[in-house]
């Protein structure tokens, strides 16, 4: 075990020094302008341009410049330039939100996407089957910038069901912040449980299928006990990579539009404010942070797997 | 009597017969070519019904409906609702905000934006990622390597976070690749980012074929004949690969514009004055409590294109190959192609 962990987390630090590469590669060195001028933003003025260029060092020579960007990143030297706000604070001050939005919403994903897989597994191609099969597919197929406008609109404009936008911090209003955060929640949910339901069904039948279930019906047990202790438990080893691997997407991905169509004050949408006003200091910081976090989650996800499951480690050990 | 054989129709002509049978898939093929024929259709639309373009300001025009003056826009800033056929068509669907476009025609407009991006970034995805993984499949040793190791890095990026970021770095920059140049607010500029990042998700599965087909006896036939590396790939490999790439496409393409409407609609992807769904969305969600419809008809419309091409791109899988299980990997933020099987 500690051999596994040790490779995976030299893994993860050969990926992590790729991803900083990349980030580096895509703000300074890819598009095709001076890249000081970038920084600066649309009306900067050649003083700051300037000074800029100086800070960051665009006059020396690439692995130099990487070299000065991580060095500014991991100081919290990275500003913004209009107005000159520090990155990282702005960030950090962001996470409580952004974290609220998420955990909540992968709660609820998971709790209904097993529930709904599980209750459309118990007999394949029976009524509920067809009707969940819908369910997950409208679920799957609707994008978040269709059903946001969709529910805010009817349930918070029309019914006055749910307070409209806005994010109250959970040590402040418990209560406000719970029902502020409903909609997003599910919002965000909707796609992973109709994904996951379907994913959960599928196994449960491939693992229905295995003959130590049906050892455990010849030795007597009742129905719910097989399927609840022999299908399901042996269903849900898959789901553990799978979450790991859409909890860190979830966040660097579509919680950064659903925050931004909820006017959540979280990291999501202070990167799209950011690229509203095409300002890239955030972004760069936004993007590099959010990389770091989902590498560093999938790199612990493995890790947690290869416990659960043996087969992982050594399977990896002897490749 | 004369009976045909299987075999002497030829497996496109059966797979086309398959596909006709599945009713879902040939209705929502049908819708398909509808919403093509309604993007088609917008210049006519905007000359001879709106008289005006998608970008054209109304911002102080008055309209004339029945005996009654309305204006495009109010003075408190708020656009015209949806005239429907009241003012002969003219803002048939209202105006987009303060400036007093003319929302019907951008959505006409926005969707020659995004359809073009979906299906050219959709060939060029296909073309690059069946090239890599014929490369990788058939080479194997350091090539193989080489492209793997690049895309399963590509891959393990958060996908719409890069996406972001180098869609605004390039709409701040423009691009500069050799003979390829893009200026910032060009729509080649999304198109890039988003075969960038699909790229992987396609060359990966494809690979995995090319390295099962160049096991088999035909390919080793071929090379005892004599044949060299590109004739083995592209003339005995790659038509075994055509029902695979043909649902890829399809499903890359529903895949894509889903990319593109989550760039846009943050305003990392198609820049202004150009438009797209995604971004029309973003202009309309500012109007929600007045006029809902700006943000939830380009919504509806991205729905109905991207769960069209899945569905019709699932009933190709079934006609093209029934036992067959190829799928394109979801990521963040799209629609995993098998879930619309119904």
């Amino acid at each position: 075990m500690m051999g596994f962990i040790v490779r995976r987390l030299a893994g993860m630090a050969i990926v992590l020094f790729l991803v900083s590469v990349i980030v580096f590669l895509v703000f300074n060195v890819i598009p095709n302008s001076p890249p000081a001028q970038r920084l600066a933003g649309k009306n900067a003025t050649p003083v700051l341009v300037k000074s800029i260029e100086e800070e960051w060092g665009f006059d020396k020579s690439l692995p130099q410049q990487y070299l000065t960007m991580m060095e500014k990143v991991f100081n919290g030297e990275l500003t913004s330039y209009e107005p000159r706000l520090p990155v990282d604070e702005q960030i950090f001050e962001r996470i409580p939100a952004t974290l609220s939005l998420s955990i909540g919403a992968a709660v609820i994903w998971l709790f209904f996407g097993l529930l709904l897989g599980y209750l459309s597994a118990l007999k394949p191609g029976g009524a509920l089957d067809r009707v969940l099969t819908g369910v997950a597919v409208a679920g799957i197929s609707i994008p978040v910038f269709l059903l946001a406008p969709v529910l805010l609109y009817f349930l918070t404009y029309k019914l006055e069901i749910f307070p409209s936008g806005g994010y109250t911090p959970l040590s402040e209003e418990p209560w406000e912040w719970f029902t502020h955060l409903i909609l997003p929640w599910f919002t965000l949910a909707v796609l992973s449980i109709g994904f996951y339901s379907r994913v959960l069904r599928s196994n449960m039948i491939d693992v229905m299928n295995e003959d130590y279930v049906r050892t455990a019906r010849a030795k007597g047990l009742s129905e719910r006990k097989v399927m609840t202790r022999h299908v399901l438990r042996n269903s849900l080893i898959p789901i553990v990579t799978l979450f790991g691997l859409d909890f860190g997407a979830t966040i660097a991905g579509t919680a950064i539009i659903t925050e931004s169509l909820y006017s959540i004050d979280g990291v999501g949408n202070y990167a799209a404010e950011a690229i509203a006003k095409l300002e890239l200091p955030p972004i760069m910081g936004v993007t590099l942070y959010g990389a770091f976090f989902v590498v560093f989650v999938n790199a612990v996800v493995d890790i947690v797997y290869a416990y659960l499951d043996p087969r992982v480690r050594l399977g990896a050990s002897a490749r | 009597m004369e009976a045909v054989s299987a075999d002497e129709r030829g497996p496109w002509r059966l797979a086309l017969r398959r596909f006709l049978r599945n009713r879902l898939a040939v209705a929502f093929l049908g819708l398909f070519v509808l919403i093509v024929l309604f993007v088609l259709a917008a210049p006519l639309w905007a000359e001879h019904v709106a008289e005006t373009g998608p970008n054209q300001t109304h911002t102080l025009q008055k309209l004339q409906v029945g005996d009654e003056t309305r204006e495009v826009v109010s003075p408190a800033g708020l656009p015209i609702g949806p005239q429907w056929f009241e003012a002969g068509g003219k803002f048939f669907l209202g105006a987009d905000s303060r400036l007093g476009r003319d929302e019907m025609v951008r959505l006409m407009y926005g969707g020659r934006t995004s359809l073009f991006i979906g299906i050219v970034s959709g060939l060029i995805t296909t073309i690059v990622a069946t090239i890599l993984g014929l490369l990788a499949g058939y080479y194997r040793g350091w090539v193989d390597s080489v492209i793997a190791r690049v895309l399963d890095v590509i891959w393990s990026l958060p996908v719409l976070l890069f996406g972001i970021a180098l869609g605004v770095s390039l709409a701040v920059g423009g691009l500069k690749i050799g003979p390829l140049e893009l200026s910032g607010g060009s729509i080649w500029v999304p198109i890039f980012v988003i075969c960038v990042f699909t790229v992987p998700y396609m060359a990966r599965p494809l690979r995995g074929e090319v390295l099962a087909l160049s096991e088999k006896e035909f390919v080793e036939a071929a090379v005892a004949q004599g044949a060299g590396p590109l004739r083995v790939m592209f003339a005995e490999i790659l038509p075994n690969l055509a029902s695979t790439i043909i649902v890829f496409f399809t499903l890359n393409i529903a895949n894509n514009m889903l990319f593109e409407a989550a760039l846009s609609f943050l305003g990392a992807g198609v820049q202004p004055p150009n438009s797209s769904w995604g971004s029309m969305i973003s202009i309309g969600e500012e109007l929600l409590t007045t006029q809902p419809l700006l943000a939830i008809i380009p919504g509806t419309m991205i729905l109905l294109t991207v769960l069209a091409l899945n569905i019709v791109g699932d009933g190709l899988r079934d006609a093209l190959d029934p036992r067959s299980k190829v799928r394109l990997e979801a990521h963040a933020g799209t629609v995993e192609p098998e879930g619309a099987s119904v």
